[in-house]
């Protein structure tokens, strides 16, 4: 057998189970998303129409939809830019060399992540109550007007932004640390007898060699991110106040699940995988460009 | 690696689902009436000795997408319990059996056994496809000594005397609020539209949101928020809705039977004759009570139940006054047989007039699958309106343009078949 062959069937289960689980169901759903098929249909296909690009122009002036595109950018632009901010801090510091105890900070930070989303909306849900919340306690504490965290459409996003990031951010600090490590300690050495200063050393030695690591950070956070559905779908009702909260992903899903219009919740998702494809390539060609 | 798992676990519950359909009769009861429902099936069990009956409790929240998912996958149960709103969704999937036939070999239940709005809910277009099991409704809990304290001995009966006695509860300040309605609960304003002799959706399939019953429905709707007689807040701002009740923030809350055992559990000891129950008022000049809405469960058998003799069986078990008392003893849930009515148990208890008024005037829900959407679309929309974000002669319009949207493809079905 020729190195070739063999190559084959190496990969030949990976490709096989690629194709059934990912290439038909994605070719399956493109092509659902060119009819009207709908609860009707599921009873009698007899009754699904081909309507070629029709979903996709109701979509165009569908103000829902744009109401949750919006709604997903905000997520992914404050959400994301927090969470990866907030995991270089933490990552940085715990770098430090003069810190005790990395290793329970570590932990401490990373605990969020292993836990399920449901299981920490609903604790978040208890914290942002009105009454007896724990955010109005410290609000009250600071001497603030209380309030309706979930319930008011202008705090309810800012809301679920907190508690992603701070569910999210020590995932991707773990990754930066483990980013920090493979900085060769002699670009500091050399660095700090040219005279840098921290920041310099930080802006013309860290940054830069966090480079491939900050990509898979970026990429994966803002693909993360766009995917936003467990925590509306939990702490306020799938996406209220005022639909304040309605992501990309929960409209596809009360679209395709809760109503059963699965033609225009494939339509839905082909934009949103469109969406995420152009955007991924964007972050990849922005940072992965060599600095001059 | 995870697609593998997926496909491992899909075969391992493939794989159960097949030994279990042997010869088990299968009966999917949801939320806190599949937790209870044990209690009053060991009489069906020492009836029919050989039969295995498997009850699954599925929770209510999961239980529309799991009863869809199973229709789809073809395995559903012989019998479920469903909200009685979904009625018209099963039957444009083609998924129930019509229970027609059957009703006329038992004797347990008849039509005139039942409440006529209820019953409505279950028949389509000529056939019968579920048997209410509970009955549920909408009406008014209110505070007896806070009406008394402002000189008003009776509940309200039109909606006149109602915004009256509001006006009054708030001058005399018993609270900062009158009645509590809340933004995410779309009841209310449908029976008031209801009660002005309004339809939602006509019977050309258009929607009637520019029409001078929803018009006017709307209107009072929204007078009670900008009078503040009701706070502009979904049920979670307000918390514990039972301590404010109590504290008298609010003196009158439009809600169901469910509550009749939590209002007595979690109210103060005090406090239990100081409030009552009532029908909903009318509007002025309409007949008394005002309509609400028919709500409740029904038992279904599915069409392609292998066991449908058992599980008719199963079903006129359910159906008897007597196990529908003792139904009522372990949950609360009002009976939906007249026959259970005269029992002590809810005989006697005055609480309860009120709901047997009610439910003699109550509607269901347009006889649509998409009746759910319609009704979740409504409230989100009104709240703009409430909120004061969109003028109500806008959301009439386009109310009209988007339900008529949802109803494009039914209406297009309806053209073929005629």
């Amino acid at each position: 057998m020729s190195e070739r062959t063999a190559g084959w069937f190496f990969i030949a289960p990976a490709l096989v189970l690629l194709a059934v689980f990912f290439v038909l169901p994605a070719t399956f759903g493109l092509a659902l998303s060119l009819t009207d098929w709908d609860i009707y249909a599921v009873g009698n296909p007899r009754n699904a129409r081909f309507v070629g690009l029709a979903n996709f122009k109701t979509l165009l002036f569908d103000a829902l939809f744009w109401r949750a595109l919006l709604n997903t950018g905000y997520f992914v632009v404050v959400g994301g830019t927090l969470s990866v901010a907030l995991s270089l801090v933490t990552a940085l510091a715990l770098h430090a060399w003069w810190l005790k105890g990395k290793g329970l900070f570590r932990t401490v930070f990373f605990a969020p992540v292993v836990l399920t989303v449901v299981a920490v909306a609903i604790v978040f849900r208890n914290l942002y109550g009105f009454d007896f919340g724990l955010m109005n306690r410290f609000l009250k504490l600071l001497g603030l007007a209380p309030i309706f965290w979930l319930g008011d459409p202008k705090w309810a996003m800012p809301a679920i932004i907190l508690m992603a990031v701070w569910k999210n951010f020590g995932y991707n600090m773990v990754i930066f640390l483990a980013g920090l490590t493979t900085i060769p300690e002699t670009l500091y050495e050399a660095a700090r007898l040219d005279g840098a200063s921290s920041w310099q050393q930080f802006r013309y030695v860290t940054l830069p060699g966090l480079r491939p690591t900050m990509l898979f950070v970026v990429t994966t956070t803002l693909i993360g991110y766009f995917q936003l559905f467990a925590e509306p779908y939990v702490m306020t009702n799938g996406g209220g106040p005022m639909n304040a909260t309605l992501s990309l992903v929960l409209y596809m899903y009360k679209e395709g699940f809760r109503w059963w219009n699965m033609g225009y919740a494939a339509a839905v998702a082909v934009v949103l995988f469109a969406i995420l494809l152009g955007i991924t390539a964007l972050s990849r060609k922005l940072l992965s460009r060599e600095e001059v | 690696m995870r697609a593998l798992l997926l496909a491992g676990t899909w075969l391992l519950f493939a794989s159960c689902a097949l030994d279990r359909s042997r010869e088990a009769l299968t009966f999917w009861a949801l939320g806190r009436e599949g937790e209870a429902v044990e209690q009053v099936l060991a009489g069906f069990r020492a009836e029919h000795p050989t039969l295995r009956l498997e009850v699954q409790q599925i929770p209510f929240s999961a239980a529309h997408e799991k009863l869809l998912t199973a229709i789809v996958g073809r395995s559903t149960p012989d019998v479920a319990q469903v909200g009685n709103t979904w009625i018209p969704e099963l039957v444009a999937l083609d998924a129930l059996q019509p229970l027609d036939g059957w009703l006329t070999r038992v004797s347990v239940t008849r039509k005139e056994n039942h409440f006529p709005g209820i019953w409505a809910t279950n028949t389509l277009g000529e056939h019968l496809w579920g048997i209410p099991w509970y009955v549920d409704t909408r009406l008014l809990f209110y505070r007896k000594d806070l009406l008394a304290r402002a000189g008003i001995q009776q509940p309200p009966r039109d909606w006149n005397e109602w915004l009256f006695a509001m006006r009054r509860l708030k001058e005399i300040g018993t609270g900062p609020y009158a009645m509590f309605l809340p933004l995410d609960d779309w009841v209310p304003l449908v029976a008031f539209t209801w009660q002005q002799e309004g339809d939602l959706v006509g019977q050309d399939l258009e929607p009637r949101f520019c029409d001078a019953p929803f018009r006017s429905a709307l209107a009072f709707y929204l007078q009670l928020f900008r009078e503040e007689l009701a706070p502009v807040m979904g049920s979670a701002q307000v918390g514990n809705y039972y301590q404010r009740f109590a504290d008298g923030w609010f003196a009158m809350y439009i809600t169901g039977p469910w509550n009749l055992g939590e209002f007595r559990q979690r109210l103060p000891a005090p406090m239990a004759t100081a409030w009552d129950t009532a029908p909903l008022p009318a509007p002025a000049g309409k007949p008394y009570p005002g309509v609400s809405l028919a709500g409740g469960s029904s038992l279904v058998v599915f069409r392609r139940s292998r066991h449908k003799e058992q599980a008719l069986e199963l079903v006129a078990y359910l159906a008897r006054p007597a196990v529908q008392v003792a139904f009522y003893r372990a949950t609360g849930d009002l009976p939906a047989h007249r026959q259970a009515w005269e029992d002590p148990a809810l005989a006697g208890d005055p609480k309860l007039f009120a709901f047997r008024t009610q439910l003699e005037r109550v509607r269901p829900l347009p006889m649509l699958p998409e009746n759910e959407r319609i009704v979740q679309h409504l409230w989100q929309k009104v709240e703009g309106a409430i909120r004061g974000v969109v003028h109500e002669e806008k959301l009439c319009r386009e109310l009209n343009q988007e339900v008529s949207a949802m109803l494009a493809k039914r209406r297009w079905l309806m053209g073929k078949d005629r």
